[in-house]
Parts: structure tokens; sequence; C-alpha cells
């Protein structure tokens, strides 16, 4: 039972630092990122080659993952959403632009990376052992609470800096936030390269775990989809509490059902659409996000 | 346009689409493009479903769960009951559409990405189901499906037996182009009509439709039906044509393209899904001589269309009219 628990908490902490991107960019321009999970993949593949390609310690690795992608999202911000945006009759046309974008990383990340399974050695050796009630490789802890604290020091940043000020400020209102001053054009732009530089990080921290490979763009972008649905789209709190749940819940069923994984899959998403026709908002959602 | 011009138009889309392609493919002798126009024409019909649900204002990213549902409906009725495929056809139509009032009447309260991811996450639903369910043999799926039989109405053949066509390719693509130009007929309709318009108040604001006495939880339950009928008859003749069927036939990936073939094809527009497709699948199968570099340029080809003229390709016909 504790194993469950601990391993619920270390999926959870990775998922909800990828659910916090997509709610970030989600609530400041009402874009649905399809192309979070490709962003993830590519800091991946950042990390593991300037830790295996060049030799570089894994923290400057991770650094810059979240640096590349955090300039890549400032830049499919400027010259790709905003235009659409501001030219389309419907909001929703931007879903067209993201999965654009997804197939566009696919192909880079093909291109540049290669189709191959890529993974780095383990940074930490060794196996935390609490009396085989848990069992827990080192790695993974250091990993799982280098995601917490990468959340600890978001909600941190966006609580007290006046860049965070100013994008909660957008997400609330945009009418206000504006007339109050903000500048919405940089702040969209700081908080889509922000919430990319999330998924570049997360992809860094993984590929010394799970390893990283090109088909996982897609998945990892529908759960995340599910995380933010979960907690309600656009809230920060949401986005942790859907990451923490969606990771216990996985542990949770594949213990109970671990000689089928479909079924657990199943039975995740069949109770997800029954809690979303129940409260379509999720959990701390305003209706109609 | 008038009417007349109406129908000169329709006269000579058929004309092209019934006789000219399949004489031109005749004479180079590019067989393979038999099945790539067959597949787009089913996959514009399943599209055309997911456009309806745009018109009354929802993003539907489940169209690929009823294509694989209508598709298990027919290749099980086929394999299991012995009954012609063009029974199954509007039976698995109609099965769609009557689940879709079941799942509909919950998730069609949601609204935006609300009701898009639930849309989507159905589609891993129905692939899971495909793959769990004691009757659907698993991800071995269903294969070597009888090919379509003779269909006739007191003795009078109506429609061939394939399996004795001389070339039942010609013979599905005349099906679908069929189906497809029904489809289109059937949905410029509705949007011409009453329903159409009451639609295009849901699109714009529900709670001011409702306010004036428009049953608003009738009508968007109506219009996801219609759209998943297309769905199930699409999946359905996909069954039909490849003679196989498997959970991973039909998938997030095709849901999403149906929507983006909506989008690229214009969300006003009732024939933007056709165009949509046709460009969207054409265009992906034309690339593959680039090899490897498939993929970049598609996608690069996307977002500049979609920065070129972010309200669909067809929204070029708004721009001149608007000129002139």
């Amino acid at each position: 039972m504790e194993q469950v628990v601990v391993n619920g908490l270390y999926l959870g902490a990775q998922y909800a630092l990828i659910a916090l991107g997509l709610t970030l960019i989600f609530s400041l321009m009402n874009v649905l990122n399809f192309a979070h999970g490709q962003m993830y993949v590519l800091g991946g593949f950042v990390t593991y080659t300037a830790v295996s390609q060049f030799g570089l310690p894994f923290i400057v690795g991770l650094l810059a993952s979240g640096v590349a992608l955090a300039a890549i999202g400032a830049l499919v911000e400027k010259y790709l959403f905003r235009p659409v945006i501001r030219n389309s009759k419907r909001e929703e046309s931007t879903m067209l632009l993201a999965a654009g974008i997804a197939f566009f990383l696919d192909a880079i990340i093909l291109l540049l990376f290669g189709e191959k399974q890529r993974g780095l050695p383990k940074i930490v050796d060794g196996v935390f052992n609490w009396d085989f009630i848990v069992v827990m490789p080192y790695d993974r802890i250091l990993i799982g609470l280098l995601a917490i604290a990468m959340v600890a020091v978001f909600i941190l940043f966006m609580q007290h800096s006046k860049t965070g000020r100013a994008m909660r400020a957008l997400a609330q209102d945009k009418v206000a936030a504006r007339l109050m001053g903000v500048d919405v054009d940089r702040y969209s732009m700081i908080g889509f390269a922000l919430g990319a530089m999330l998924a570049g990080i997360v992809g860094g921290l993984l590929v010394t775990i799970t390893g990283i490979n090109l088909g996982m763009g897609g998945p990892t972008s529908i759960n995340a989809f599910m995380m933010i649905m979960i907690g309600g789209a656009g809230v920060i709190s949401g986005a942790i509490m859907g990451g923490f749940i969606l990771g216990m819940m996985e542990s949770v069923g594949l213990t109970l059902l671990a000689s089928s994984g479909e079924i657990t899959y199943l039975a995740i998403f069949a109770s997800l659409m029954v809690f979303l026709a129940v409260r379509p908002q999720g959990l701390m959602g305003k209706p109609w996000g | 346009m008038s009417n007349k011009q109406r129908w000169a138009a329709v006269a000579f889309f058929l004309l092209v689409v019934l006789v000219v392609v399949p004489a031109a493919i005749a004479a180079s002798g590019r067989v393979d493009l038999y099945y790539t126009l067959t597949a787009v024409a089913l996959l514009s019909i399943a599209s055309a479903g997911v456009w309806l649900t745009f018109y009354i204002g929802r993003i539907n990213i489940g169209q690929g769960a009823y294509a694989l549902v209508g598709g298990y409906v027919s290749a099980l009725l086929i394999t299991k009951g012995d009954i012609s495929f063009w029974w199954t056809l509007p039976l698995a139509g109609m099965f769609c559409a009557l689940l879709s009032v079941l799942i509909g009447l919950p998730i069609l309260r949601l609204r935006g990405v609300y009701f898009a991811m639930v849309t989507l996450v159905l589609t891993e639903v129905s692939r899971l189901t495909a793959l769990a369910l004691p009757f659907t043999n698993g991800a071995k799926g269903i294969t070597s499906i009888k090919l379509p039989a003779e269909l006739n109405i007191f003795g009078l053949t109506i429609i061939p037996d394939f399996s004795t066509l001389a070339n039942p390719k010609l013979g599905f693509y005349w099906m679908a182009a069929i189906m497809m130009v029904l489809t289109y007929a059937v949905l410029w309709r509705i949007v011409n009509s009453r329903l159409g318009h009451l639609c295009r108040s849901l699109q714009q604001n529900e709670e001011l439709a409702s306010s004036i006495g428009v049953n608003i939880a009738w009508l968007r339950v109506l219009a996801y039906a219609i759209s998943s009928f297309f769905g199930g008859i699409a999946g359905a003749s996909f069954v039909a044509i490849s003679q196989s069927l498997y959970p991973s036939s039909f998938q997030i990936t095709d849901s999403v393209n149906f929507m983006l073939n909506c989008f690229l094809g214009g969300l006003g527009f009732v024939f933007g899904p056709m165009l949509g497709t046709l460009l969207l699948y054409f265009g992906w199968d034309l690339l593959f001589a680039t090899g490897r570099f498939q993929l970049l340029i598609y996608s690069s080809l996307m977002i500049a269309l979609m920065l070129w003229l972010p309200n669909g390709v067809l929204s070029l016909m708004d721009r001149k009219g608007a000129r002139s």
C-alpha cells in the first residue's frame, strides 16, 4: 500500500509539472497546446544530446533544455499564434495551428535525433529500501523531489513576482488587465515560453529514468489534457491536483489490475468522462474556463 | 447563385467525380489512386459529421470513436450474423446515432475545450473497449470480412456482388463517391433549413437561443446524432473496403484529422470539410516522394496555410466576394 502511494506521488510530481505548463498557456491565451507533448520530448532530447554527446554535466543539460524550449515557445507565440489569433474568426482555429506545430516538432525530432529510444545512465546509484515496504531507486526519489521543488518555485514565482502577477491578471480578465497597463503581448509571450520551458525540463528530468523516444509526444499531450480537465482548465492549483490524481490513479490501477494495463486506462478514462459530465469545470475550474 | 447555376454546378461536380476522374485514372494507369480517392471520399463523410458539430459550436474530436463503433457493428453483423453489407451500413449508422444520444445527453452540456477533451477521451475509450470486449477479438481484430454481396429488391439487381466485379476498386470508388455526394447534399439541406438557422443560433449564443424558445438540448443531441451517423457509415464502409478491422483502425490521430479537415477547409462553408480532407489526405500522399522530409514539408505547409488563411481555404471565396 505504502509503495503504491509513493509510486503515485512520484508519477504525480512529474505529471503536475507537465500539466502546469499546459494550463499556463491555456489560461493566458485560450490555446490548447497540442504540441506540448512534443515539446516535452524535444526537451528530453536536448538534455540527452548535451550530456551524452558533449559530455556536459546533467544539470547543465537540464538548463539547456529549459532555455532551448523557452526560446522555441517564445518564437512560436510571437510568429505563429499571435497572427493567427488576430486574424481568425473563430478562436478554435488555433487548434489546427497547434496540431501543425506538433507535427512540425515531430518532424524536427525525427530528422535531428532519429527514432531510437534514448536514455541516460542513472545520475545516482542505489535503491532506497524501507524494510521492503517501500522500495524506490534513489534517482527516482531525486527526480521526484526536483519536480516537486520546481512546482513550488513555479507557484512562488506566479504568486510573488511582478511577471507572475501580470500573468495571473491576464488569465483572470484580459480586458481589465490591459486597462491596468499590462502589456498583453509581452506577457503572453513570456507565459508561452514559460509553459514550453516547463515541458522541456520535465523531458530532461525523465530522460534519465524512462528514456525518451519520438512516439511519446502524442500520448503525453493527451495525458496532460486529462490532468488539466480533472483539475479545471486554466487553474494552476487544479493542474497540480490533476497531475497528482492521475498519477495516483495510474499507480493504484496498475497495482489492482496488474494483469491488464488496458483495463486500468479504460477505467480511468471512463471515470473521467463520468466525472466531467457531473462536474464540467473540473475540481477547481471556473465554469466554461 | 441562382437555382439554375446551382444545378449546373452540381451536375458538373457529379460528372467530374463519377465519370471524369475514373476515366482519367484508367487512362493514366495509376490504379492506386482509386484507393486514395475512395479513402478521401469516406473520410470526408466522417469530417462532414464533425463539421456539423462545429456548426452548433462544439469542437468534436471524437468522430474516430463512432467510426470505430460503426465499423465493429458492420463487421460483427457480416461475420457473425451473416447479414449483407448493404443492410449493415444503415444499421451501423443508426447504432452510432443511438449511442451518441446516450453519450451526448450528458456531455453536450460541456462547451469549448471541455467538450473537445471529453470527445478526445471518448476516442480512447472506444479503442480500449474494443480491445477489452469479449466478442471483438481483441487486438487481433476481425479479418477476412466478405466483400459486399449483391443487393436486390424484388429480384431486381441494384448493386451487383462486388466479388464478381471485374474491377472492385472502381466499384468501391463509385460507392464512396455517391455516398459522399449524398452526405453533402443532406448536410447542405440541413444548413439551409430551419434546423440550420437554429443551429447557427446555438453557435452564437446558447442562452439567448434558449431564451427565445429554442429547445437547445434537443437540437444539440439531434445534430450530434446526425454527426455520429455519418461517422458510423464512414467506418462501416471502410470495413467493407479493407475487409478487416482492428481496435487501432480509428484512433486519436484519426479523430484529430477529422477535425483538422474541417478547420483547413473552412468552418463557415458546407463543402469545407470535403476540400480539407482532399488537401490533407492527398497532400500527405503526394509528399510521400520526399521520403524522410515528408512530415517536415507537410507540417510546414499546414502552418503556412494557417498563417495565410486562418479561416480555412474556402475563405478565399469570401475575399473575392468582398472585392467585387
